[in-house]
């Protein structure tokens, strides 16, 4: 079992805090401190590669994206005292897998004013799979600007990719099997912090075959 | 949902998704490039056996913003002025693979019958005296925009009942969504089944202007009137006309709604017609953005 301290507030009580919360058959793989720490160097990241971090917009992906970008932004800001402007980007319009699932829901688009043009671009996502998220987010960034760079960070990089993308800034490299999911939760969408490891609860289901969009969007909303 | 037949069929949820879907949408439309790939491929006939400016442009710009093809086809100048009857026009439409069929038609429910025929959604964009639900939800969605909720809003419907496909879908949606609709009209614009519908009844709109946040006026449709209703414009105008005087006595946030065409100095003066307080075109641009959110549910989806 990996190593978990007691990342929230009841340390006092001595119950090591993600016990209760871990469902059967998955693990914490990064805890709230961990999640806290990956954010903190990747924001050191993104300031040293822009130079300073003058022209950037981060924006995040629905759902578990949009509070990562908020965060990353808090953190520069506290770094360097700089105003970084933070947004979403919903791409469920640009999804090349709609056709195979009943219409979904849109998530929300709030590009900060000032626009993108000439901005550099940090799309924000909680899990890199497959990448055609960001495919599908790249498509969506040409429609709405045309920025001077596009870069990538994601809090876990669990491999498999299907398209020649690669992330700029990676919070953990998290080598799995097709086999397993994963779900990061936040404190702003599900109460607390975790990345949790377990397995497809659809792998029995449709075993060898590449996870499809149909699952993914039922289990784990951050595949990418 | 795989066809949008009557704004009755949808639940408050599915209501409420379209609503939502409507606001993001909502946000193409100030874009540099207004225009989305979701329904690439994909083709949209608009079949209109009657007249119509507002809608047939509406549900055009809709398909387009999303990129599917879009065919017009209009009784006039097609088969259907040779003698082509309604379900040979849907199987040809059919035979070319349409994936949706937007149909107008002066009979009410012929949409109904075309969702027998063919494999496609059908969307109705208003059949007869029957129903107009794209018309209703933009009407919802202008309503929840300007006034913030839907919940127990008080909404007044008022003119032609008896013809109006647009009242009857609004009292529908409006009622799943959980406005109290009022409609009032002269006894004899009233249609005879009208204690059916789920809303109140009233024949006096100075009574019910007082206590509405919504007043949506109507056009009397003289092109469906073969009998006279009421004994002269000037009197049904006077009893059942929104002028200035009418427009105070509402409560001051209360707005007024028409779904056009407006005639100006019949059901509405021009002055409440130009008045700020009058939705009329925020109506017509939120109907692209509704259309848009309809057509993407129905066939951007499996």
């Amino acid at each position: 079992m990996h190593a978990r301290k007691p990342a929230r507030d009841d340390n006092e009580t001595g119950v090591p805090a993600s016990v209760p919360e871990v469902p059967e058959g998955t693990r914490a793989v990064l805890d709230g401190n961990e999640i806290n720490r990956a954010l903190t160097r990747i924001a050191h990241e993104v300031l040293e590669r822009t130079k300073g971090g003058q022209d950037v917009t981060l924006l995040g992906i629905p759902s578990r994206g949009v509070p990562l970008a908020e965060r990353l932004a808090r953190r520069i800001e506290r770094v360097e005292d700089l105003d970084v402007p933070a947004g979403s980007l919903d791409i469920t319009m640009y999804r090349d897998d709609l056709r195979l699932a009943p219409a979904r829901a849109l998530g929300r688009t709030e590009i900060p004013a000032g626009g993108l043009d000439d901005r550099v671009v940090v799309l924000v996502d909680d899990v890199l799979f497959s990448g055609r998220t960001v495919r599908a987010a790249l498509d969506a960034l040409g429609d709405l600007g045309r920025p001077r760079a596009v870069q990538l960070a994601v809090l876990v990089d669990r491999g498999h990719r299907e398209l020649p993308i690669r992330a700029d800034y990676v919070g953990k490299n998290l080598p799995t099997s097709l086999r397993e999911s994963v779900t990061v939760q936040l404190e702003e969408t599900d109460g607390l912090d975790a990345v949790l490891l377990g397995p497809s609860p659809s792998a029995t289901l449709k075993e060898g075959t590449r996870p499809g969009s149909l699952q993914r969007s039922e289990t784990t909303e951050g595949d990418t | 949902m795989r066809h949008l037949l009557s704004a009755g069929d949808l639940s408050r949820d599915e209501a409420t998704l379209i609503l939502d879907t409507a606001g993001e949408l909502a946000q193409v439309g100030d874009r540099s490039v207004k225009k989305l790939p979701t329904l690439r491929g994909r083709t949209v006939v608009n079949l209109f056996y009657e007249d119509s400016t507002r809608t047939r442009t509406s549900f055009e710009l809709a398909a387009k913003r999303l990129s599917a093809d879009v065919i017009n086809f209009s009784a006039k100048g097609s088969s259907v002025s040779k003698g082509e009857s309604l379900k040979d026009t849907a199987l040809t439409l059919q035979a070319m693979g349409a994936d949706g069929v937007v149909i107008r038609h002066s009979a009410s429910g012929a949409p109904h019958r075309l969702a027998n025929w063919i494999d496609g959604s059908v969307l109705n964009a208003g059949d007869g005296t029957h129903e107009h639900p794209t018309q209703a939800l933009l009407d919802a969605f202008t309503m929840r925009a300007r006034l913030g909720r839907l919940e127990g809003l008080r909404v007044a419907v008022v003119g032609d009942i008896l013809h109006s496909r647009v009242a009857r879908s609004n009292v529908l949606l409006l009622t799943t969504l959980g406005a109290h609709v009022t409609v009032v009209a002269p006894p004899t614009l009233m249609p005879v089944s009208v204690h059916t519908w789920p809303c109140q009844v009233s024949y006096h709109l100075d009574e019910v202007l007082p206590e509405s946040d919504v007043v949506m006026m109507l056009r009397v449709q003289a092109e469906r009137m073969h009998d006279s209703f009421f004994p002269s414009v000037r009197e049904y105008s006077r009893n059942y006309g929104l002028d200035r005087e009418r427009l105070n006595r509402m409560p001051g946030d209360a707005i007024v709604m028409h779904p056009g065409p407006m005639v100006r100095g019949m059901e509405i003066s021009a002055e409440v017609a130009d008045s700020p307080r009058c939705t009329v075109t925020e109506q017509v641009a939120n109907g692209v953005s509704l259309r848009m959110a309809v057509l993407y549910l129905l066939l951007g989806g499996s």
